[in-house]
């Protein structure tokens, strides 16, 4: 096979396929915050916190109740956005007329609370979540072996993603969201209720933030410090994808999963760094993100 | 007939009663000169850098409007200069701390500039991406040793005469830079400068409509702002003899926002009593451990949720009553 | 007359407490614990340290020649400038006499360079790096459970003699990461082995994938991890995920402690070699130690830092008792002298650079069939001595060494 400044080709489409399978979780987190800031205005700092309750809820079910992965990815989102709302019904409801600086700071106080109390009941270490048994195993694709359940948060990511960006686009449900963000008042004077959707879709946010945690149980370490890693990338994405765009957040998701990919084979060290130098060019060349509306 | 002397001589003025406001200023240089003699020095030293950082933060974000999420690659950025310039060539620690200074300003221009072109959450943004650049440049910077740190910094003898090893001594130097430092940044804000900026970040679509050059005015903001928090992070270094990647990571630019949130945006003193306090909570609460994130998280929730004005913003308007700005 | 009482009086007040302060500063024996209580690390040492630390003391006896013993612990978060603060403070305002734990090398340089300056003791169970006993030794210092050097010797030597002659590292891109990766090349090399590669990915890190990939396309017969704490444990749940040992690769970590391994589970952890300062179920003193630890840790079992915070809190106080005093330089002397009788430290030294030399043990995690109770997860599979493990006197860079 040829070889890319001396990467075998082999190699390197192993790891742009790795990157893809990585992109869809940043694609799936950072579909949630842009869901979170472009219909309500509202910087979600602790959507990294959320989405390490995912996962850990999945955990708590498999420990304490003997509910499976499957049951999980039902049960742990609904939970999770439960608190979600509770959050947002008692707390970020009164920032809505505020800065929008607030909410971030608000938010990122309660990430820290999340994920500190977390870490004082469950330690740093982890908890182990295995790959369920229908989704074990892998293909040998000759260039690289594909883990089953690599390929299943593909798949369960893009359904997502283009299922969310389905609502909101293209049915009325949707459409009431996105006018209901853009004048409440109008919107509320036709007799929609514009706090329940606002709040639901907080929730939706949420939820989308906790099904990515369950996702990743199996593979990556569930500990209390999962989300906070994560944070700050996702932020990027959502950025350079444009802060109100929902497309925008879920292709530069993908995208920015290819390039960690190059990167690492290239310049490993650099791998978490490389999004931010993205992100500042986009951010000087084009201000509302790569597919955003309006600076 | 009795004999007075009686002089008549022009009635001197009535000697002019020192202000409310001087006597408040002079009574915390008081407070700041005593403190040593009462609490752990270090501790007071580690809180004065703080709050110096936290107020080089507040100009930017009280006022002119302004939120840096990135702020600690100035502090952190500083230190590591400085360190290396006490440790490794051998500078007195004011040249030390100048060239820890002078590096801020350098990079506070380039970020300014870069940053300033947008606003609001965006210009958040666009510092926490720098910053994170400049933590990956510290981490793969071989001179600032990575995960250790520069680790035993001399403290030298300032001027070659004043030996900083002393602890009091030390103190009073950092007390003395604090008190400039802060005087300046008072100066500043007062001054018709100062008064453009309010105006900036009041309503820019004005200023500029005014006439006045903004850019330029926001990025001089900028650059005092950055170098302010390099001379924070260039005598912190000195204080504990050590510069590490935690003063460059993103949690440190958090924990000044929270400081100065705490504190009271575009206070004078708010800063200050903001950064004692959290410096205060990691202190004396170390010994329960992570109960001090979830503490910081507390306290930022509620800060947020009623209590935006921060401590000295809830005492401003008493103490203003009584003739003294904070 | 009153004059006369009164300096009588005032000369016997000097006298006694001027006798009292040459033996014991504020007439305590004070202990600091200072380690990890809310981060990556608040498992292997953490609140365990500060148990174990207890426990010593009481085992002890609670008091040192009449003079009673205190316990202060406190959490350093990781960070340099906590550690050092915190020290500071002990020592400054406190009198505290000496510190224990130190895990993380930053916070262990930070406070050994305070404690070197006040001339206090400070005795490292949970840092691993070998500078400790190099460039940054000092005569009040001390590096008790293990280090770099010995970790990458017993699981490099003990993998090579194997089979496990090519290797591949997936490096953790830090000065801790390099210096394990370099020292265990180093010991591989010697035996013969040969390195294809390595990549170092950044810290800390989620996803291996990619680095196991490359790991994969080198074909070395071993994947060496200079990671530890959850990289390790992400690189280890991640290569079983992508089939690395079916592929007929085998994984070494090295740096593995037995909270790890809890996390990750035996169904993942199976087959991978180690080397340890200490297993809790290697024979009946330590089974009995730890069995007691356990019963104040909610059914955990201690890892060797824990293990070794034990050992030195208790030489430590024997120390003070041979020295009579708790003044660094005294005691530091008898801490070099006495010898150490305890579960953890078989044939335990102290040696010049302030290396406490003892016997490691080369491991290998069990397969879930053959664990018959929780925490059941080591085969020991060879005692190495001392004197192998740790670095040779000869080649330490410790001034303090006479050559």
């Amino acid at each position: 096979m040829f070889t890319v400044f001396g990467i075998p080709a082999a190699a390197l489409f192993g790891q742009l396929l790795l990157g893809l399978i990585n992109g869809a979780f940043y694609a799936m987190l950072s579909l949630g915050l842009a869901l979170i800031f472009g219909l309500l205005n509202i910087i979600n700092f602790s959507h990294g916190a959320l989405y390490m309750m995912g996962a850990f809820v999945a955990w708590l079910l498999l420990t304490y109740v003997g509910a499976g992965y499957w049951v999980a990815l039902v049960v742990a989102p609904v939970i999770v956005a439960a608190l979600g709302i509770v959050i947002e019904r008692t707390m970020l409801s009164r920032l809505y007329k505020l800065d929008h600086l607030y909410g971030l700071l608000l938010t990122f106080g309660l990430a820290l609370i999340i994920e500190g109390l977390f870490r004082q009941l469950y330690g740093v270490s982890g908890m182990p979540y295995s790959v369920p048994k229908e989704l074990a195993g892998g293909w040998n694709l000759g260039f690289m072996f594909l883990p089953i359940y690599r390929g299943w948060v593909v798949i369960a990511s893009l359904v997502l993603c283009l299922g969310t960006w389905a609502v909101i686009e293209k049915t009325k449900l949707g459409a009431y969201l996105r006018a209901a963000t853009e004048n409440p008042t109008l919107v509320q004077a036709f007799g929609i209720n514009v706090p329940v959707m606002i709040t639901a879709t907080y929730g939706f946010g949420v939820a989308l933030a906790a099904i990515a945690g369950v996702l990743a149980a199996p593979v990556y370490s569930v500990n209390p410090m999962m989300g906070s890693n994560l944070i700050i990338v996702v932020f990027a994405v959502v950025v350079i994808g444009g802060m109100g765009s929902i497309m925008g957040s879920v292709v530069t998701g993908f995208l920015l999963g290819l390039l960690e990919g190059l990167t690492k084979v290239f310049y490993p060290e650099a791998a978490a760094t490389v999004i931010f130098m993205v992100m500042v060019v986009v951010l000087l060349l084009k201000p509302a993100g790569l597919f955003g509306k309006g600076a | 007939m009795a004999k007075h002397d009686v002089t008549l001589t022009a009635a001197a003025p009535p000697a002019k009663a020192p202000s409310r406001q001087t006597l408040f200023v002079l009574a915390l240089l008081a407070l700041g000169v005593a403190a040593p003699f009462g609490i752990y020095p270090v501790f007071l030293m580690k809180g004065l850098c703080f709050a110096l950082f936290a107020a080089a933060f507040n100009l930017l974000l009280g006022y002119v409007g302004l939120l840096s999420f990135g702020h600690a690659m100035f502090f952190g950025w500083s230190a590591y200069v400085t360190a290396h310039a006490a440790k490794e060539w051998g500078l007195t620690p004011e040249l030390a701390i100048l060239a820890g200074v002078a590096l801020s300003a350098v990079m506070g221009t380039v970020v300014g500039w870069l940053a300033i072109r947008r606003q609001g959450i965006y210009f958040a943004m666009i510092t926490l991406a720098l910053a994170q650049l400049m933590f990956f440049l510290a981490v793969q910077a071989p001179f600032t040793h990575g995960e250790d740190g520069i680790q035993g910094v001399p403290r030298g003898h300032l001027f070659g005469v004043l030996n900083l090893s002393d602890m009091m001594t030390m103190y009073y130097f950092v007390l003395a830079v604090f008190v400039v430092a802060l005087l300046l940044l008072y100066r500043v804000v007062n001054s018709p400068f100062g008064q453009v900026l309010k105006a900036i970040r009041d309503n820019e679509p004005r200023a500029i409509s005014l006439g006045y050059q903004v850019e330029r005015y926001k990025l001089l903001a900028f650059v005092l702002s950055a170098s302010l928090a390099g001379l924070a992070g260039s005598v912190k270094s000195l204080v504990f003899q050590l510069a590490s990647l935690a003063d460059v990571h993103w949690h440190a630019s958090g924990e000044v926002v929270l400081m100065t949130l705490l504190g009271g945006v575009g206070t004078v003193f708010g800063p200050t009593v903001g950064a004692f306090l959290v410096v205060t909570i990691q202190n004396y609460f170390s010994e329960v451990g992570s109960w001090v994130t979830i503490i910081q998280g507390v306290i930022f929730v509620i800060c947020v949720l009623a209590f935006r004005s921060g401590i000295v913003g809830v005492l401003a308007p008493w103490l203003k009553k009584r003739g003294i700005q904070a | 007359m009153l004059k006369k009482t009164l300096v009588g009086a005032v000369a016997a007040l000097a006298l006694s407490a001027g006798a009292a302060q040459a033996q014991y500063s504020d007439n305590k024996v004070k202990i600091g614990v200072l380690t990890d209580l809310s981060g990556t690390y608040s498992d292997l040492a953490g609140q365990g340290s500060i148990v174990a630390a207890q426990m010593a003391i009481e085992d002890f006896g609670g008091k040192v020649n009449g003079v009673p013993v205190e316990l202060v612990s406190a959490d350093h978060q990781n960070k340099a400038d906590i550690a050092s603060s915190i020290a500071r403070k002990w020592y400054d305002t406190e009198q505290v006499d000496a510190i224990f734990d130190l895990v993380t090398t930053a916070t262990a340089v930070a406070v050994r360079e305070v404690s070197r300056e006040k001339g206090k003791i400070d005795m490292n169970s949970g840092a691993g790096s070998t500078v400790l006993t190099n460039d940054k030794c000092s005569a009040t210092g001390f590096h008790w459970t293990y280090d770099v050097y010995a970790m990458a010797v017993g699981t490099g030597n003990a993998v090579v003699k194997q089979g496990g002659d090519s290797w591949y590292f997936l490096t953790a891109d830090y000065a801790f990461g390099h210096d394990l990766e370099a020292q265990t090349a180093k010991v591989v090399k010697a035996n013969g082995g040969t390195v294809k590669g390595s990549v170092r990915h950044p810290f800390p890190n989620s996803d291996f994938s990619s680095f196991l990939l490359q790991a994969q396309a080198s074909g070395a017969k071993i994947i060496g991890l200079a990671n530890a704490g959850s990289d390790t444990i992400n690189a280890i749940k991640q290569a079983r995920e992508f089939g690395i040992t079916q592929g007929g690769q085998s994984l070494a970590g090295l740096l593995v402690f037995i909270s790890d391994v809890h996390s990750l589970g035996l169904e993942t952890a199976q087959g991978m070699l180690l080397t340890t300062g200490f297993y809790w179920d290697r024979d009946d003193a330590s089974r009995a130690w730890s069995k007691r630890w356990s019963e104040r840790m909610k059914g955990r079992m201690p890892t060797m830092v824990h293990a070794g915070v034990y050992s030195s809190v208790l030489h430590y106080l024997r120390s003070v008792q041979a020295a009579k005093t708790d003044e660094g330089i005294k005691v530091a002397d008898q801490i070099r002298t006495l010898p150490i009788k305890d579960f953890f430290a078989v044939n335990g030294k102290v040696r010049a650079d302030g290396r406490m030399v003892h016997d490691m043990y080369l491991a290998q995690v069990k397969k879930p069939s053959e664990s018959k109770y929780p925490w059941d997860y080591y085969n020991i599979l060879r005692t190495i001595p001392g004197d192998e493990a740790f670095k040779p006197l000869a080649d330490s860079t410790c001034p303090l060494v006479k050559k």
